[in-house]
């Protein structure tokens, strides 16, 4: 057996034994049966409807989405906002600050969870929602600032100056100009901020006030019960929302770029 | 009015950054209607000098002044002036319409007028009919002139040219430069111009305006500098004159007299020998186009000098030919139409040169 082989088989197991228990949930997610078992017995849509009937998950949906949608557009508009600062202009201590928002993606979550756990605390502020949505934004931050910092480094400056030069106002030209050129960028930036917020459980756990639940800990407070196929059904529906959602973006944010060109 | 008032003045303009002085107290008067072109070589500070009347820089110190009124204070979005960039920056998302029509959204123009008036502007950069589509259908020379179109249409005080030729390639910059001044001719509007390439600078202005490491070298008409350099580097930097050291020996009526090693005594009009005195180092120069290679020593006209010289190398251009000779023991460039056949390397000639087309400058700093 050549070299190269190897590899490839190498690469054919390590790919299985990250993507199979992934298809598996999806695969069993379609079983009628109660019990998770191969080979399957039939295939339903049962464990879906029951998903559709359940109060405690369709809530949870509801605040996931709220808080996902909340947590885009917040980072968003702070991300273009500091994209801009630290592209376009200059000022003491640029480079920290730079550092600094882009430092949540370095620290690991427990600790930037605990921490913000216990500053709340030191503040005596109980846990509530808009808490849990700063919690959110403060770590999908440095990812909507990358996508959008790379993307303007790429705008010339001569466009917003041509725009200038020619009457419109620093903000006319900030929305006729610079922000429709960012678009593909700013796309990107919600989607992201939106399926890492839709996706988190470890900051959440710690952050969200009692009785408030996001799908990813209702799945969590399931397991810990029993394991229902519905949870299974539960998860395809997550996939599909964190894989596919990402990618229709990515794919219409690259033709909006190829137009802008 | 009683006094004519310039459309652009700079005033005493001063531009540092940080520790280094971009440009020196630089004081310009440009009339209106006028042409006129800041040359010089890269980082000499002719593109700050029009990012600061373009209101994109301030000035450090001085005042800027358009059609009488200071703008030094004034934001780039009131100025009320065209600019237009090397990269053409078109908006890239909007359709050559647009682009056009975007000055005057900002003004008091109604809808029927914006598509008259862009019509108009489009008609005369010649590009009618482009208005539906997007920038990147169109090619870089058609790019350049919907560019044109957008900074005229709205009437400027003053149309900025930022090197608007140079990312064009060599053929149609020519084009662009007829075009340009054309435009610029009807329009009658007053227009700053900046490059780093002395041929557009000498075909295009009214005034050129050589700039060197924030300093005005030499401002003038394209003739008066071309013929009249005031300086070694004005010499060299337009048309690549020979400069030959000599000194300045006394005067002889309205001739200065310049002594040449190798060659001899040469009488330079007085006019053109700059401010130098009896006894000062200078350098001649000598334009490499009034210096005729003969191969037969006929006659040589009155005040005319023949010296024995040697070809080194020839450069072949087609209609004329670059010659590098060793003149005296001073290794200098002519420049001769052809006539049957080029010169060939090592042929011995005799060089003649017209004393009175020569010029007489301070002798070039080492810094």
């Amino acid at each position: 057996m050549s070299g190269w082989s190897i590899i490839r088989l190498f690469t054919i197991v390590v790919y299985g034994f990250m993507f199979l228990p992934v298809a598996i949930v999806v695969l069993l997610s379609f079983n009628s049966s109660q019990f998770g078992s191969f080979p399957m017995e039939g295939v339903s849509l049962r464990w879906f409807g029951e998903l559709w009937n359940n109060d405690a998950i369709i809530r949870a949906f509801r605040v996931s989405f709220m808080l996902g949608a909340l947590t885009a557009i917040t980072s968003t508009v702070l991300g273009i906002l500091a994209a801009l600062a630290l592209v376009r202009y200059r000022f003491p201590g640029k480079s920290v600050i730079s550092t600094l928002m882009i430092a949540p993606i370095l620290v690991p979550e427990v600790v930037l969870a605990v921490a913000l756990l216990l500053f709340l605390r030191w503040l005596d502020m109980p846990k509530s929602f808009p808490l849990l949505l700063l919690g959110h934004v403060i770590f999908t931050l440095p990812f909507v600032l990358l996508v959008v910092q790379a993307r303007l480094v790429g705008i010339r400056r001569d466009y917003e100056e041509a725009a200038l030069s020619l009457g419109a106002n620093p903000v006319q030209t900030f929305f006729t100009i610079t922000l429709p050129l960012l678009m593909p960028a700013v796309l990107a930036g919600l989607l992201f901020a939106f399926t890492i917020s839709f996706d988190d459980i470890t900051g959440t756990m710690f952050w969200k006030p009692g009785g408030v639940e996001t799908v990813p800990t209702q799945i969590f407070a399931m397991l810990r019960n029993s394991i229902s196929p519905e949870i299974n059904a539960l998860g395809t529906v997550m996939i599909v929302l964190t894989v596919a959602l990402p990618l229709i973006g990515m794919a219409l944010a690259r033709r909006m770029a190829a137009r802008l060109r | 009015m009683t006094e004519q008032q310039p459309a652009v003045a700079l005033e005493g303009i001063v531009k540092r950054f940080g520790a280094v002085t971009a440009v020196h107290a630089m004081d310009i008067s440009i009339e209106e209607g006028a042409f006129v072109t800041l040359l010089g070589p890269s980082g000499c500070g002719k593109t700050t000098t029009l990012r600061m009347i373009a209101g994109l820089l301030s000035p450090s110190q001085g005042d800027i002044r358009i059609k009488g009124r200071s703008v030094t204070a004034t934001p780039i979005h009131k100025r009320n002036l065209g600019l237009v960039f090397q990269n053409y920056a078109l908006f890239p998302h909007k359709t050559i319409f647009d682009n056009v029509a975007f000055g005057l959204k900002y003004r008091d123009v109604g809808r029927r007028e914006i598509t008259d008036r862009v019509q108009k502007a489009l008609d005369l950069v010649q590009l009618p009919g482009v208005g539906d589509r997007h920038p990147a259908q169109l090619s870089g020379g058609q790019q350049q002139r919907i560019a044109l179109a957008r900074a005229i249409v709205i009437e400027p005080d003053v149309l900025l040219l930022d090197e608007p030729l140079s990312a064009l390639d060599a053929n149609l910059r020519e084009d662009m430069r007829v075009e340009l001044k054309r435009i610029q001719e009807q329009l009658g509007i007053t227009t700053i111009f900046v490059t780093h390439d002395q041929s557009e600078a000498l075909a295009m202005s009214d005034k050129v305006v050589v700039m060197r490491s924030g300093h005005v070298e030499q401002v003038g008409a394209p003739e008066d500098v071309y013929v009249n350099p005031a300086s070694a580097f004005v010499a060299r930097f337009l048309g690549n004159a020979n400069l030959i050291p000599a000194t300045v020996k006394g005067r002889d009526g309205d001739h200065v007299i310049a002594e040449v090693a190798g060659v001899g005594s040469v009488p330079v009009p007085a006019l053109r020998a700059a401010k130098l005195q009896p006894g000062d180092a200078a350098a001649l120069v000598v334009r490499a186009e009034r210096l005729q290679l003969v191969e037969q020593p006929g006659d040589v006209p009155e005040g005319m000098i023949a010296r024995k010289a040697t070809v080194t190398a020839v450069d072949y251009q087609g209609q004329a030919a670059r010659y590098f000779i060793d003149f005296c023991g001073h290794s200098i460039q002519a420049l001769n139409p052809i006539g049957t056949a080029p010169l060939r390397a090592g042929a011995r000639v005799t060089a003649v040169l017209d004393s009175n087309h020569c010029v007489l400058v301070p002798p070039e700093k080492h810094p």
